[in-house]
């Protein structure tokens, strides 16, 4: 094997892998595909996040629209904060609810954004006022099982009923 | 005939130490070795030329193993993906499925687990071969230092070639992932790749795949020219030095991939 | 003829040079504790050939791996060229590695390059020469031994006689001042027996060499070379010139250049008696 074959079978080589590993960082992955698109900030915030993490999608009747930037918990209110970046072209009007959904049974979780009918939209920045936040199977479970006992129990005088049916208030 | 009175549990149990200590003396000389191989780099690469036949020798000639093997992977975790998540409703996570695995364990470790049996143990045998025929001792009295010029260039062949070698097991077996799931069970392509795209993050999943990769290369490497080094010159000892490649590396990677994944996979949900 | 050839100063006044090449005194080697070689007193005077003889495991390799800096030696001096070899750090043996040439038993061609690359190898490793020069030195070397047609062959096409005398013009590729010979003879057929035989004397000549041959070949080694030292059992048993050794009347020097089964060295291994081992009783 002479030099030059060498050479030229190791660049091959070289060049080869190389290309595999950009492959997978581009087309596998999502190197260049985040953040690329110019967009703007909004803040959410929620009682529970459940599952959400770090650039799970945003979306908006099914499309994904931006993705979650930040997650982070508030000490003072002790709520968790999301900071979520939206593409530009996609504007939402101020009273959009955010909630957190999960598609399918195993599958991901995702911000969705139902806008409203206010006129004025939401700006870079603004916080979206209302929330829904994600449905915890296990309170979702004991919220049942509380509710039934309840029922079945004769009602005590002067009692205010304590959690009511609706899952994790809608947030003001 | 006498029976030798020492067979009893003592005799065990000094021949446990014995083997214990050994090992870590050899884990000890290992390691100086490395300091030694290291300190040659320079040469190495001062005289690309040895490193590039060993790129070839250790890469390119793995290429048709890694990229067959790859394949096959790819097609049978997607053949076996698709059935547990079709269970689920979840048939269309295929592309993620396939291509997190890949990228994160199976092609490095299976690349890894492949170049120490094809390349590995070829690189023993060349080296014990050469100290055995007496080709090393004469380079020494020749005055040219065989760690520079035989051993140093078989070692960083081999930590360039694997994480090369890995990146193209992942892309053949997402490409295989591909021809079972869309081409040949039906799942929607734009689904496939467009999740896949989603799900899997250059960092940190093909990045840490990456690590893996290299830290293998460099295990078997320096496993294999050790164990080539180190071996007796005699027939027998060169294929003893050649099994002890292979079993050595394939346990390291193992082990080095448990260490590893504990690390990095750890925040992830 | 001297018994124990350990009379360095008749040797080397013999031979008339000031320094000599190699000097070995009251050299001791062992591996662990197993010891190889005791007390080895020799002189190898310049431009001289001198024969190391001995049977298989004597400890004849030892010594010249003792000269090369290979190994050190438990006790003892020895001094290449007025250096004493143990006590050079790595620049200096490097620089005195380069003036020696050594022809390894099987000739320890590297087999992944072909005939003109081993022998270039040591040009390229060593000097800087331009690559012009470079071919045609080892063309020089290669027509020296003979072999200058098979320059684009590779060691494995070579036999066994080719492979050594390639070996051989590697071995003097820098011009060394001390060539030294592992068991040149060894596995040779007549006609390559008589070829490399003529070759090291001749070369030696030639160049102004100094040669240390290793070897067990007796009725070779007379033919060319000028001096020889017997050892056996680690020690110096016997030295003198070739005409010395022919006639000399040592039981040890007898047995072996007659090539006498039994002698000084024993057939018979050591084992209980004959009888005795016979009819002893299985238990």
């Amino acid at each position: 094997m002479n030099r030059s074959a060498i050479d030229l079978w190791v660049g091959i080589f070289v060049a080869l892998g190389l290309g595999a590993i950009l492959f997978l960082a581009l087309k596998v992955g999502n190197l260049l595909t985040l953040d690329r698109a110019p967009g703007y900030r909004l803040e959410a915030r929620f009682d529970n996040i459940g599952g959400l993490k770090l650039r799970a999608p945003v979306k908006a009747a099914g499309v994904v629209v931006g993705r979650v930037e930040g997650v982070r918990l508030d000490s003072q209110t002790y709520e968790a904060v999301t900071t979520l970046r939206i593409e530009r072209e996609y504007q939402f009007t101020k009273d959009t609810i955010a909630s957190i959904n999960t598609s399918g049974v195993l599958g991901e979780v995702y911000v969705g954004l139902d806008a409203g009918g206010d006129p004025a939209m939401l700006k870079d920045g603004d916080r979206i006022a209302k929330t829904q936040s994600a449905m915890v199977l296990e309170k979702l479970i004991g919220q049942f099982l509380f509710d039934k006992a309840q029922e079945s129990k004769p009602l005590q005088s002067g009692g205010t009923s304590v959690g009511g049916g609706a899952p994790q208030g809608v947030k003001k | 005939m006498s029976i030798d009175a020492a067979q009893g549990p003592s005799y065990w149990l000094r021949r446990l130490g014995g083997a214990v200590t050994g090992g870590v003396a050899r884990v000890g000389y290992a390691t100086r070795f490395l300091g030694a191989v290291l300190w040659h780099t320079p040469h190495a690469f001062r005289r690309i030329h040895l490193t590039l036949r060993e790129i070839y020798f250790s890469g390119v000639l793995s290429l048709v193993i890694i990229l067959m093997s790859g394949m096959f992977v790819g097609m049978v975790l997607s053949l076996q993906g698709y059935e547990t998540l079709k269970r689920y409703g979840s048939d269309e996570q295929l592309g993620i499925l396939v291509a997190l695995a890949l990228v994160r364990e199976l092609a490095p470790v299976i690349a890894g687990l492949l170049f120490a049996s094809r390349a590995g143990s070829a690189i023993t045998a060349e080296i014990g071969l050469m100290k055995a025929t007496e080709q090393l001792a004469a380079m020494e009295m020749m005055a040219v230092d065989p760690l520079a010029r035989v051993v140093a260039p078989r070692f960083w062949g081999g930590v360039i070639s694997m994480p090369l070698l890995a990146a193209l097991f992942s892309a053949f077996g997402i490409f295989g992932g591909y021809l079972v799931g869309v081409r040949l069970i039906g799942i929607d392509e734009g689904a496939f790749w467009g999740q896949m795209q989603a799900g899997v993050d250059f960092w940190p999943d093909v990045t840490d795949g990456i690590i893996k990769s290299f830290v293998f290369g460099a295990a078997v490497s320096l496993i294999a020219v050790f164990e080539g080094y180190d071996s007796k010159p005699t027939a027998e000892g060169v294929s003893t030095a050649t099994t002890r490649t292979v079993v050595i590396s394939s346990l390291a990677i193992l082990a080095l991939d448990f260490v590893m994944t504990a690390f990095m996979f750890r925040g992830a949900a | 003829m001297n018994p124990h050839g350990s009379d360095a100063a008749t040797l080397g006044g013999r031979a008339g040079s000031d320094t000599a090449a190699v000097e070995l005194v009251d050299l001791s080697f062992a591996y662990d504790v197993r010891p190889v070689l005791e007390g080895i007193t020799m002189t190898i005077p310049r431009g001289k050939i001198v024969a190391i003889m001995g049977g298989s495991g004597c400890g004849k390799t030892t010594i010249l791996r003792l000269i090369g800096g290979a190994l050190k030696p438990k006790s003892g001096s020895v001094r290449v060229d007025g250096q004493s070899v143990p006590d050079l750090g790595p620049e200096a043996l490097y620089h005195l590695r380069r003036r020696c040439g050594m022809l390894f038993q099987f000739g320890a061609l590297f087999t992944d390059m072909s005939v003109f690359e081993n022998i270039a190898f040591p040009m390229r490793e060593h000097t800087d020469l331009p690559e012009e020069l470079i071919r045609d030195l080892v063309l020089m070397k290669l027509h020296a031994v003979g072999l200058r047609g098979a320059a684009q062959l590779m060691p494995s096409e070579l036999s066994g006689g080719m492979a050594r005398r390639v070996a051989l013009a590697r071995a003097i590729a820098l011009d060394p001042m001390l060539v030294m010979y592992d068991e040149p003879f060894a596995g040779l057929d007549p006609i390559s027996l008589g070829v490399i035989g003529q070759l090291i004397r001749r070369l030696n000549d030639a160049l102004g060499i100094t040669s240390v041959v290793v070897t067990h070949d007796v009725y070779e080694s007379l033919k060319i070379v000028d001096y020889l030292y017997f050892v056996s059992e680690g020690r110096i048993v016997a030295g003198g010139t070739a005409a010395e050794v022919r006639q000399s009347m040592m039981p040890f020097v007898r047995q072996f250049v007659d090539g006498q089964p039994d002698g000084p060295v024993p057939f018979h291994y050591p084992a209980p008696p004959y009888r005795e081992e016979l009819f002893a009783r299985v238990d």
